[in-house]
């Protein structure tokens, strides 16, 4: 009986360590970097295509080429309120400090400096798809922009979401490293998919939730419940999707759509993003588009 | 007594609260919908020059670049009453956050009408392109903050 308990304990105690290995923050290697050339330049397409200003300004402040990542926009969500921190090159507040590693795994793992899990409403479940070089050229234009030393806001998420290595858990069964279009068939398709699946983070508006948050694979593209307010974020799948390619790649030049209605909400700023970039990578995003199963 | 006056001072203030409480909206909002409908037939018109499917005829580009112009120059003062937000009624995507900041709303409404004379201006589907790129961006502009998805 004693022996009995004392396997039970041990069992519970092998679980428990497991879990914690199990959920234990993952980190990229040291010298993953190594070899790597950033350029600033480069790095500005990659900001760009990856949407980092629309969330990380300050609210309500206008669209410009330099922007001030000071953070404080607000995201509600069934877990709790966000807050987009400071990720200006400010060395105290914002991301000054940062090595390139740093953002790495910040991107690629959803893991801070110091080791602690971010909350998924950081897209880390697309930029994981973020090349080490994109990663590092990235860092170096991030660091060209206007510092500012206002500090982030903490989140206000209520027990039992505040428990930071329970991300972890929800990383195990949630983070998918595999992409949703398992085959691109062209190289436009695949940079689309790097662009839609990944830098760009489309799935986290047009695709529906679990109750924990997770992304509906299965329903991919197929629409949501607008995250900030009233209305619906719109089916972009090819069978609700009637756009051709070249209707698609000028709207995300413009923002208008074929019938010339104009984007409303945070589908705005995506537009305002997506402009910046090379005409070749707003026709890969459409033919990506094109490209899922109906 | 008081209480009598106090009740009279309250039937008197819902008699005129009444009115308020049940404003209807429809007339502002199938205005400023209109307006909106104006721009989007003559911009599909332009952006079908621009973008190739039909061909390029200056008379045409005139016609629906002057209309811009002239929609442009309508006062939006009274097309947007305060209560005639996605929250407080149906049928609009217009956001309450408008109504936090009406000068602003002045403001990117005067930026599309500074963006019309490059469209005016436009001699070619490249130069019609690039000057509708940039009224796109005005409307982005304000639908940014101003404008549910739908």
């Amino acid at each position: 009986m004693r022996r009995l308990i004392r396997f039970a304990v041990g069992l519970v105690a092998l679980a428990a360590l497991g879990g914690l290995v199990l959920t234990r923050p993952a980190a990229l290697p040291d010298a993953a970097f190594a070899g790597v050339t950033a350029d600033a330049g480069r790095g500005a397409a990659v900001f760009w295509a990856s949407g980092c200003a629309s969330c990380h300004v300050a609210p309500a402040s206008a669209a410009t080429d330099r922007p001030i990542l000071v953070g404080g926009q607000v995201f509600p969500s069934d877990f709790g309120t966000f807050r987009a921190p400071n990720i200006s090159p400010d060395p105290v507040h914002g991301i000054g400090a940062w090595s390139v590693s740093d953002l790495g795994n910040a991107m690629i793992h959803g893991v801070s400096p110091d080791g602690a899990h971010y909350y998924p409403a950081f897209p880390y479940t697309a930029y994981q798809h973020t090349t080490l070089q994109d990663v590092a050229d990235l860092h170096a234009y991030l660091l060209t922009l206007p510092p500012d030393a206002t500090p982030s806001m903490a989140h206000e998420v209520g027990f039992p979401f505040n428990i930071r290595r329970a991300v972890g858990v929800w990383k195990l069964l949630f983070l998918k490293d595999d992409y949703v279009l398992t085959d691109a068939a062209t190289p436009q398709i695949d940079r689309g998919r790097y662009l839609v699946e990944g830098l760009g983070h489309c799935a986290e508006c047009h695709t529906p939730r679990n109750a924990l948050g997770a992304l509906d694979r299965a329903q991919w593209m197929k629409g949501a419940p607008n995250p900030s307010g009233p209305g619906r974020i719109p089916a972009i799948d090819p069978v609700s999707l009637k756009w051709t390619e070249q209707d698609i790649a000028y709207y995300l030049e413009t923002g208008f759509t074929p019938e010339f209605d104009s984007a409303g909400g945070h589908m705005a700023r995506v537009v305002g993003n997506f402009a910046r970039l090379p005409a070749s990578d707003r026709q890969a995003v459409a033919a990506y588009l094109k490209a899922l199963p109906g | 007594m008081r209480v009598v006056r106090s009740a009279l001072i309250f039937s008197v203030l819902s008699l005129a609260a009444a009115p308020v409480l049940a404003q209807d909206f429809s007339g502002a909002v199938k205005a400023r919908q209109g307006q909106f409908n104006i721009m989007a037939i003559n911009l599909g018109i332009l952006g079908g020059m621009a973008k190739g499917t039909t061909p390029f005829d200056a008379a045409a580009l005139k016609r629906s670049a002057d209309t811009l112009a002239a929609v442009s120059m309508i006062d939006q003062t009274p097309l947007w009453p305060k209560g005639s937000d996605n929250m407080a009624i149906e049928g609009t995507r217009a956001l309450p956050a408008i109504w936090d900041n009406p000068a602003d709303l002045g403001a990117k409404w005067a930026a599309f009408g500074a963006a019309v004379p490059a469209v005016q201006a436009a001699t070619d589907p490249a130069t019609l392109g690039a000057a509708l790129g940039a009224i796109g961006a005005t409307c982005s502009a304000c639908h940014d903050a101003n404008r549910a998805p739908g």
